[in-house]
């Protein structure tokens, strides 16, 4: 058995403590540790950012980040999207315009648009697409995910 | 731009979908996000060899380490001889399916699965498949399928023998199967054309590329009871397969379906579900989980088949094709059932021809065994024909669509396998594109080019059942048994409501599993809106039905008496809202339905696109994109715009850069995302849809299934706007920046 | 009641080239067993265990039936054999 690690964090908010290998990555801690499977395992290896949350408010693949990494962090996923009973605008327009078909790839855009508004809350379709290029969705053909998040950062 | 005149309260709207919520939240439960208690991790280890005997294996290793519950190997399959059954969508033999979750005597692809450890985690799982020991003697391979066929290619299967236009060959071969569509007369159509274009084709093998891997987690029980979670396009599909692959009845398997990631096509057939029912009944029946890595989606999953395509077309000056002839042969993958039947059924479908023949070739080569993506073969086929007619409209001096017009079939004309079509909207969708505002927008700067293409595709109707019962506040439960991968919840919810008369708002709909629901084929072929529709359609009738007796008890009438509009049922001047009546129903109603439709009819769709070619670096940048389809009548239009939308930006990903790279040994090279490198919102320019509206008669609303058509004509709409920008006619796929460069540079050789 | 029946260009090494033969029936079923009756040979080809072969659908005026051979002619109709194509 390997040694585990206890690590010391903020997920969503709140203050916790997790036990994890060394050699797992925060996407495996997120999901078999904390039970949060709202970040994606699409490809493991950084390619496709079904597993984006927010590092710090940082955008990262959380598969390409260590667990022991979060250690005095915080970590931001879909599951702390939405607040109060009310959902994220993004969230919102997602639905609204049909942003989404199959749903896996749905909360690393979400997160990726999320660091994507927070930078620059008026982008253009352009920027709106170079932002989002990490992110792979085989279902849409982005039209209706390029016109949500613009839709919502008339919104926001 | 509609043609319809019914006027719908719920159909044509776009309201939420019914999961919405629990997918931007991240609270829907996919394949991989399944926990049962003491469940374990599997994983499976994977040939590195093309094409090798298996000598033999040791996992003794293995089963010393600690953690490690169980190790399976292709003994603990049960033996199946020779069966031909109909599995999901397909016709397979089930020695070869059995074969392919695990390998018996041979591996035939690099990434063929040969054992599987189930473990306490995954890292010791994964650990463990480096200490079975498995010794190969290495055989020559052969990948690419005209190389199959010469008669000192290596044989991959020793007793497959070619059937060969119906009869049964008898020397050892790597053709499954040479199958003919003919008709008229091809020399003296040929004779009779002013112009004729004859070019051969490559397409190269492509994968599906959801971006959820396959999972399964199954637990066998003490009583043999076998429950499996999986993400699938359908759980009966996989209680099937699991059946026949394990010899037990369909009755011990219960299959429940979660949310899933994407499938087009790929997740039909089982790789992963018969090994996790094993490993838990080898590990003392607890539950085991597995996933596969996306390297193991690549090398192991899918693909669809790479082809070489030869097509000869004539045509008069008027602009009529005179003849039509082509030569498909398809790499099957490691086993026989490529799609070069439904090639062969889409390569000409287009077009009114008198004289024809097709000839389709089914070939095994040392690639993983083919599954169905997305409208399978048409791509390919429609890449070959739909150039060769640009060309001959070119040469004839006709604009393109106009001379697709001057061909096109309509209600009457026969396919090229022989029935007549019924209504079909191809010349609807045709003038839909002609006069879109795309096709006579200024294109102007250098190199760049617009080009079109059409596409068919046949769908398919199957077999759905749906059941719905009425709560005592007039809302009603649906529950369907069709996997939903992209708002099928909200099209099957809001016919349901249209055909009761509810609002949306009041259906709440349920996917649910093989205990829970009658037999469901497979959400796959176009068919769910369609068929998982009409089921609820016959659901609603009941339900109205049985709601208008009730409504004739309460007030004591004849039920003959008693109207229905509207959710509002009326007697003599008494009013009764659906919502009052399920209020006072003192036995509840509930009704199910089965239904197997066949008038699903075919769907056409016409793409433009315009492109600029970088004649440095051979790139080539989509400037702009217009799909206009017929879509029967568009239930839910956001969801149809996005198969639209979706279908194409995967048709630019097998046109531009998507492909299978081996090395010389027959090892996939790029088994990655990085390396296969799929369209990313970079790449792509919005894509603008055209729902041509003419209902299909064969369905209760209209529908026409609209999945599939959209994944043909890309890549030939791509290569024909590549000529006009570059001035190369593209005969390979992927029209990678290397080959634009390299056909540049022959023809500015041919040209000095 | 006579229907039009096509035959598949792979079975028309049975039929002598002929491309379409006029057959007196009542089922599928009893088209192949007349079709077999002029054309020896040509049942195998189409049918196996009582069934159409995997693979195989019969198209009756232009639309595939589930029933297969127990499929009912009640009008003079057009049939056509057809490769069963799948989807995605
Ligand atoms: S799973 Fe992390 S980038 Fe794909
Ligand atoms: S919606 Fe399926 S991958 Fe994006």
């Amino acid at each position: 058995m390997k040694s585990k690690v206890i690590v010391a964090t903020t997920i969503n908010g709140e203050e916790l403590e997790f036990l994890c290998e060394p050699r797992q990555s925060l996407l495996e801690v997120l999901r078999d540790v904390l039970g949060l499977t709202g970040a994606k395992e699409g490809c493991n290896n950084g390619n496709c950012g079904a597993c984006n949350v927010l590092l710090d408010g940082v955008l990262v693949n959380s598969c390409l980040v260590l667990g022991v990494e979060a250690e005095g962090r915080t970590v931001e996923t879909v599951e702390g999207m939405a607040s109060g009973g009310q959902l994220h605008p993004l969230q919102q327009k997602f639905l609204e315009h049909a942003a989404l078909q199959c749903g896996i790839c749905t909360p690393g855009f979400l997160l990726a648009a999320k660091s994507l508004l927070d930078h620059n809350p008026d982008p253009t379709e352009a920027e709106v697409r170079h932002w989002l290029a990490g992110n792979l969705c085989r279902c849409t053909g982005y039209d209706k995910i390029v016109r949500a998040v613009l839709d919502a950062a008339d919104t926001v | 731009m509609t043609t319809t005149t019914t006027s719908y309260k719920v159909i044509g709207s776009r309201p939420l979908r019914p999961d919405g919520v629990d997918k931007v939240t991240g609270r829907a439960i996919y394949g991989a996000d399944v926990r049962l208690p003491g469940m374990l991790y599997g994983k499976v280890l994977r040939s590195p060899h093309a094409h090798a005997r298996i000598v033999s294996i040791d996992a003794s290793a293995a089963l010393t380490l600690r953690g490690v519950r169980a190790v399976i190997t292709a003994q603990d399959l049960p033996a199946i001889g020779d069966k031909i059954a109909d599995l999901g969508e397909s016709v397979v033999n089930l020695r070869y399916a059995s074969n392919n979750i695990l390998a018996h005597d041979k591996v035939l692809y690099h990434g063929h699965a040969v054992a599987a450890v189930a473990a306490d985690n995954v890292h010791i799982a994964e650990e463990a498949l480096a200490l079975i020991k498995v010794e190969y003697e290495v055989l020559p391979h052969v990948l690419d399928g005209k190389q199959a066929m010469s008669a000192n290619a290596p044989i991959l299967l020793d007793d497959l023998r070619t059937n060969e236009l119906g009869k049964l060959g008898n020397a050892p071969t790597n053709v499954a199967e040479h199958i003919r569509h003919q008709r008229g007369d091809l020399d003296k159509g040929f004779a009779e054309a002013d112009v004729i274009v004859e070019r051969t084709f490559h397409t190269a093998t492509v994968h599906q590329g959801y971006i959820e891997p396959q999972n399964a987690t199954a637990l066998w029980n003490e009583d043999d009871q076998v429950f499996v979670w999986c993400s699938t396009q359908g759980a009966f599909s996989v209680q099937e397969q699991l059946a026949e692959l394990l010899q037990i009845p369909i009755s011990r398997i219960t299959v429940t379906p979660t949310e899933i990631g994407g499938g087009f096509g790929g997740k039909i057939n089982v790789y992963l579900d018969p090994l996790a029912a094993l490993l838990s009944r080898k590990a003392g029946h607890r539950p085991v989980k597995m996933t596969m890595t996306r390297a193991e989606v690549l090398t192991s999953t899918g693909p669809t088949s790479g082809s070489h395509i030869r097509v000869k077309m004539g045509a008069r000056r008027d602009g009529t094709i005179t003849a039509a002839q082509a030569e498909l042969i398809y790499e099957a993958g490691a086993y026989p059932g490529s799609p070069v039947g439904a090639g062969c059924g889409v390569i000409f479908a287009n077009y009114r021809l008198e004289n024809l023949q097709i000839d389709g070739y089914d070939v095994v080569v040392n690639r993983p065994k083919a599954s169905a993506y997305r409208a399978p073969g048409g791509t390919n086929a429609a890449f070959a024909s739909e150039t060769v007619v640009d060309e001959l409209a070119e040469k004839l001096g006709i604009d393109p669509i106009e001379f697709r017009l001057r061909n096109a079939v309509r209600e009457g004309d026969r396919r090229p396998d022989g029935p007549e079509y019924k209504r079909i909207g191809l010349i609807e969708t045709l003038e839909a594109a002609r006069s879109h505002p795309h096709y006579t927008a200024p294109l102007t700067g250098k190199h760049r080019g617009r080009g079109v293409a059409a596409g068919y595709w046949g769908n398919w109707g199957g077999k759905s059942s749906a059941t719905a019962t009425v709560n005592s506040d007039g809302t009603v439960n649906l529950i369907e048994g069709s996997t939903d991968i992209g708002g099928s919840r909200a099209s099957i919810a809001m016919q349901l409501a249209e055909t009761l008369g509810l609002p949306y708002e009041d259906i709440r709909p349920q996917v649910v599993g093989t205990a829970s629901v009658g037999y469901n084929d497979v959400t796959g072929g176009s068919r769910t809106t369609f068929g998982t529709g009409w089921a609820v359609y016959e659901v609603g009738k009941k339900i109205l039905a049985e709601m208008r007796q009730r409504a004739a008890e309460y007030w004591d009438v004849p039920v003959e008496s008693v109207q229905v509009a509207d959710g509002v049922f009326a007697h003599n001047g008494d009013q009764m809202s659906f919502r009052e009546l399920a209020g006072k129903l003192d036995t509840p109603v509930t009704a199910s339905a089965s239904v197997h439709p066949q008038n699903y009819g075919p769907g056409f769709g016409v793409h433009i696109v315009d492109v600029e070619v970088d004649v440095e670096t051979g790139k080539v940048e989509i400037l702009r994109y217009t799909a206009a389809q017929d879509v029967g009548k568009a239930i839910h239009p956001s969801y149809v715009e996005g198969q639209l939308q979706g279908g194409a930006a995967q048709g630019i990903g097998w046109a531009l850069n998507e492909e299978y790279v081996y090395d010389d040994k027959g090892r996939l090279v790029n088994a990655s995302l990085l390396d296969y490198r799929m369209p990313t919102a970079l790449d792509l320019p919005m894509i603008d849809t055209v729902l041509v509206e003419a209902p299909n008669p064969g369905h209760p609303y209209g529908v026409r299934g609209v999945g599939e058509v959209p994944i043909v004509p890309p890549a030939a709409a791509v290569a024909n706007a590549i000529y006009r920008a570059a001035g190369v006619r593209m005969t390979e796929l992927p029209m990678s920046p290397a080959r634009i460069v390299a056909a540049l540079a022959t023809q500015s050789t041919n040209a000095a | 009641m006579r229907h039009d029946v096509w035959i598949p260009p792979v079975h028309r090494d049975l039929t002598g080239g002929e491309e379409r033969v006029q057959i007196e029936a009542v089922t599928i079923g009893e088209v192949v067993t007349a079709l077999e009756q002029r054309f020896p040979g040509i049942a195998a080809r189409l049918t196996h265990e009582g069934q159409l072969r995997p693979g195989i659908a019969v198209a009756v005026n232009g639309v595939v039936t589930p029933r297969g051979l127990r499929q009912r002619l009640d009008h003079a109709s057009e049939i056509h054999f057809v490769p069963a194509m799948a989807g995605g």
